[in-house]
């Protein structure tokens, strides 16, 4: 069986996996780490977003032995090691970004991506950005606003709905 | 999903050899392949993982042509291409999702040659070169229906050769469901023609629209297109859309293509 090894958030990892563990499987299954869910097993609906290298993929389409040497981040490793929750999360809180929270990981994790690549981003490209991530509870309005506010930027005018 | 062996060769010469085991399949980004074993519809022994192959990855300009390598992924083909052939990269980046596009290939997607993939109509619209590990294949002759290419067993994808139009244009109806195109037209004006290909529509998967093509090499508008039909007979026809509907789309798209250039 091949043997795996990565670091995920900033720490090594590694295990004994078969050919065909998923990425996902081998972040909760074995490394216990939770916090990356799996919502529909089939790349659509985003909650298992991780970052791999610096990249959002979503960790239930990508096996485990193709992440041997990279560097993982998941949600887990987002808060600061005394709780503190990140901007990002710390404004889902504020703006009443989750309901549920099943898709919330997901949705950190596309949106600290997003933000990477694009500090100031429109309501637009917020949308644009979340459109291989699902949300069934919110209606998306407070998650759009919420990493609106991550960005540092007004969102007195983005109505709640 | 069954379970398999996998290998990660570092060099295409490795990755060949590999596929040369029994009952061998190569894995790109595996934003198709992989859906495609977790519901069993495909059963490998072993799977070659081509995504730890640097030689087959990257977006430069040689020739007048632009080559990109068959593992390269659509967000980097989104961002590197935009410079050399917009049409083309803003193609790529409105494949699926962002973090699909983080994993999927050009390469994956060519040798899938899903009927309503967008990569094919780019290919073919574009009238590119595909490169493997043993031969060239015009576009032309690469695309041979419905998942069907000129690819043998264990052929790789290494490197896509587009000659840059002087104006192109991806204009795709999305399938709210899957999100891939239901219809899309790709519309490329070189100084000695015009180029349309279709994806999306036919049961014989991507093609070019030769009366199109010749109206709008004589004149490049949306009206040239007035009057111009295709048969919904050979169309694919399900719950998301009548072949006849499909044809109708065609037109829609291509024009609405063309009128984004004039």
């Amino acid at each position: 069986m091949p043997q795996v090894k990565m670091t995920v958030n900033g720490k090594a990892a590694s295990g004994e996996v078969e050919g065909r563990t998923l990425l996902v499987q081998f972040l909760r299954e074995d490394q216990g780490l939770t916090g990356t869910h799996v919502g529909c097993d089939t790349s659509q609906c985003g909650a298992c977003v991780v970052h791999v290298n610096g990249e959002a993929v979503k960790s239930c389409t990508m096996f485990a032995v193709e992440a041997d040497g990279a560097e993982v981040a998941t949600i887990e490793g987002q808060a600061a090691p005394d709780g503190t929750l990140n901007v990002i999360q710390q404004a889902f809180q504020d703006h009443h970004g989750l309901q549920c929270g099943f898709c919330t990981p997901g949705m950190v994790m596309s949106a600290a991506a997003l933000l990477k690549d694009n500090p100031k981003p429109t309501e637009a490209d917020v949308r644009h950005y979340l459109d291989g991530n699902i949300c069934r509870c919110t209606g998306y309005h407070n998650i759009v606003k919420a990493i609106m506010a991550a960005s540092g930027q007004d969102v007195g005018a983005i109505a709640a709905e | 999903m069954y379970n398999f062996d996998i290998e990660r060769p570092g060099t295409v010469a490795d990755a060949v050899s590999a596929l040369g085991r029994e009952e061998a399949q190569p894995l790109s980004g595996g934003q198709t392949l992989i859906p495609t074993l977790k519901a069993r519809l495909a059963a490998p022994s072993v799977l070659v993982s081509l995504s730890g192959i640097e030689e087959l990855k990257g977006v430069r300009m040689e020739g007048g042509k632009l080559c990109i390598g068959g593992g390269t992924t659509h967000g980097r083909v989104a961002r590197e291409a935009e410079a050399h052939y917009p049409g083309l990269a803003s193609l790529a980046a409105r494949i699926g999702d962002p973090a699909v596009r983080n994993r999927g290939t050009i390469g994956g997607s060519l040798a899938n040659n899903d009927p309503s993939a967008c990569y094919p109509a780019g290919a073919l619209g574009s009238g590119a070169t595909i490169l493997t590990n043993s031969r060239e294949i015009a576009a032309d002759d690469y695309f041979q229906g419905m998942f069907s290419t000129a690819l043998e067993e264990g052929e790789i994808v290494t490197e896509v050769r587009f000659p840059v139009p002087s104006a192109a244009r991806y204009e795709k109806f999305i399938q709210p469901a899957s999100r891939f195109p239901l219809v899309a037209a790709f519309v490329a004006r070189f100084e000695d023609g015009v180029r349309v290909a279709i994806t999306g529509a036919s049961n014989n998967g991507v093609f070019r629209w030769p009366e199109a093509e010749v109206a709008l090499s004589s004149s490049f508008t949306a009206d040239a297109l007035e009057g111009l039909t295709l048969s919904g007979d050979e169309m694919i026809s399900d719950l998301h859309g009548s072949g006849q509907y499909r044809a109708h789309l065609c037109g829609v798209m291509t024009k609405r293509a063309v009128a984004s250039l004039v």
